[in-house]
């Protein structure tokens, strides 16, 4: 399978507020250029970035692979950071850990990973508290 | 023109020198220079202008109607931008202007005194009502409207369903044309003095309408000189006209007129090719949801800078203010009346906005895929510092182009220079072989 499937790597750097959402415009006109439907695009343009956004204010630094097959458009993001300690809980609508500078810049209402779970078909995290998180993103083309 | 790609812009091509400066301007990466000479990619165009405003040869042509052929019809009516009142020096006025246009040749001018405030109050209604997905995007700008077409289709259902105040004032000055000189409709007709020639897209290709309400545009920069002498004339005359523009008319010179129910803390102003890419990539990203309204202008400085102007934008700006605070700022519409009238559809858009993708990479997304890939290919084996030399604006679209078979990869310079280094290696081993 790995012959009919486009994969590309992005770094993202943690607190890196210039250049945050940079990878996940990448990946929205990537699908552009290869013409898949609005919605679905949309759908991922919204998930790729708030996982990026994530990843800048909480990681030190991160690699979000794309990965484009026939039947799914497949995003993870890897980042050495602190980890997620209570998964159940950080998946609650409003939970969140943002510092006031983060809600300064309009982040930490609590809705990052469920917004995430809204506008894909399959999430799967997995954290190593110390060492860093995992989100696993995929959203079926049909 | 449904399916079509009509362009308000042309590149000579016996003027153009091949010098790039154009390609590096335009900010949907829609022009290549190949073989020594522009050329654009139609359906990534969104005939902001920018590149006739970078070109130093005049070789991109707007195609906006010469001022000479503009008297064919019974009754020609003039419909100038707002922008038009800010181009001469601080003691021309708009009455003086229109007079000029009068004196010019056209048997009547239209202000947007009465449009300019009936669209704003359609907006008020319209916002009333509303309850789709926000924010709403400012449609009154055509390059903005295909920008959205063409590089965000997802959101072609939030931009304004409302009609511009340009092609309000054209209809009713059409409709008293009519009234007055009896003529049928076909003998008269509404010409747009514009700051920019994408208003041409709207007039022939309008994505919200059938038909627009006007026939041609004239830019503002073919007009001047004619006007320019024709205005002192008038000014001699001394005649002291009463102003027929108004503040409400004048304000769109460089931002939408906004409805006072719409609160600041809901709505964004933003101005600028770039810092629009910028505004709607948030949105497409689900950011800005707590806006209601976003207003969005090509141009820098609005109408004002537009590439058909004259004046220096920001001169023109300043001039815009001033006029601002000292037109009549009377109200003009009948809030009564303009229930009705919007309650029967006047100021909405009769066509839903439609989308344009440009050419996907492949007929189908396996086909995409491989091509994506081999993009990624060709761009690994690029310098990857967007050198130009090329012909195309970055080393990922000239990659692309190589994959839809438009470029050869040794047009790149660097590639080019590897080849001959491989080969002249190759020579070289061959000629020790022999010795």
């Amino acid at each position: 399978m790995t012959e009919s499937a486009f994969v590309h790597a992005y770094e993202v750097a943690g607190a890196d507020f210039v250049n945050a959402g940079r990878a996940s415009t990448a990946i929205k006109e990537t699908l552009k250029h290869m013409g898949l439907a609005p919605a679905l695009i949309r759908r991922v343009a919204i998930a790729a970035y708030e996982a990026e956004m994530n990843a800048v204010m909480y990681a030190t630094r991160a690699t979000m692979t794309l990965r484009v097959t026939p039947a799914a458009v497949t995003i993870d993001v890897r980042d050495e950071g602190p980890g997620i300690p209570d998964l159940a809980l950080a998946m609650q609508e409003g939970y969140s850990t943002a510092t006031a500078e983060m809600r300064e810049m309009g982040f930490g209402a609590g809705m990052g990973l469920p917004n995430i779970r809204r506008n894909t078909d399959a999430l799967d995290i997995a954290s190593q508290v110390g060492r860093g998180t995992t989100v696993m993103m995929t959203v079926r083309v049909s | 023109m449904a399916d079509g790609h009509y362009h308000s812009i042309r590149f000579d091509a016996s003027a153009c020198h091949g010098c790039m400066a154009c390609m590096r301007v335009c900010p949907t990466q829609a022009i290549r220079v190949r073989r020594g000479v522009a050329a654009m990619i139609e359906d990534r165009c969104i005939d902001c202008g920018e590149c006739i405003k970078a070109c130093p040869k005049s070789a991109v042509v707007p195609l906006t109607a010469s001022p000479d052929g503009l008297g064919r019809f019974d009754c020609t009516i003039a419909v100038p931008s707002p922008a038009l009142y800010t181009q001469f020096d601080g003691e021309v006025t708009p009455g003086v202007i229109l007079q000029a246009l009068k004196a010019s040749g056209f048997d009547a001018v239209a202000t947007l005194s009465w449009a300019g405030e009936a669209v704003t109050r359609a907006l008020e209604l319209f916002l009333a009502d509303y309850g789709g997905p926000v924010p709403l995007i400012s449609s009154f700008c055509p390059s903005v409207v295909r920008l959205v077409q063409i590089k965000y289709p997802e959101l072609v259902g939030q931009l304004l369903p409302i009609l511009s105040p340009r092609e309000v004032a054209a209809r009713e000055a059409k409709r008293a044309a009519a009234e007055q000189t009896g003529l049928p409709a076909d003998r008269i007709h509404a010409v747009y003095v514009t700051p920019c020639p994408a208003k041409m897209v709207s007039i022939v290709d309008h994505p919200g309408m059938e038909t627009s309400y006007i026939d041609a545009a004239v830019g503002i920069s073919d007009l001047f000189p004619l006007l320019a002498p024709v205005i002192r004339e008038v000014q001699a005359g001394g005649a002291d006209a009463p102003e027929p523009e108004t503040s409400a008319g004048l304000g769109w010179a460089f931002s939408v007129n906004l409805p006072s129910t719409l609160s600041e803390e809901r709505t964004l102003s933003v101005w600028g090719l770039s810092n629009v890419v910028r505004t709607l990539d948030d949105i497409d990203k689900g950011r800005l949801q707590r806006y209601t309204f976003v207003e969005c202008h090509a141009c820098a400085e609005g109408c004002v800078s537009g590439p058909l102007t004259v004046e220096n934008p920001y001169v023109a700006r300043a001039r815009a203010l001033r006029l601002q605070r000292t037109l009549p700022a009377r109200d003009v519409t009948d809030p009564g009346d303009m229930r009705s009238r919007y309650a029967r559809g006047e100021f909405g858009t009769t066509v839903p906005f439609s989308v344009r993708p440009p050419q996907p990479l492949g007929r189908d997304i396996v086909s995409a895929i491989a091509r994506m890939k081999e993009r990624d290919r060709v761009a690994g084996r690029l310098a990857g510092i967007d050198c130009g030399a090329c012909g195309a604006p970055t080393c990922l679209s000239f990659a692309e182009d190589v994959v839809r078979g438009a470029a050869d990869e040794a047009d790149c310079v660097f590639v080019r220079q590897q080849q001959l280094l491989d080969r002249i290696a190759q020579l070289s081993e061959r000629a020790e072989g022999r010795a």
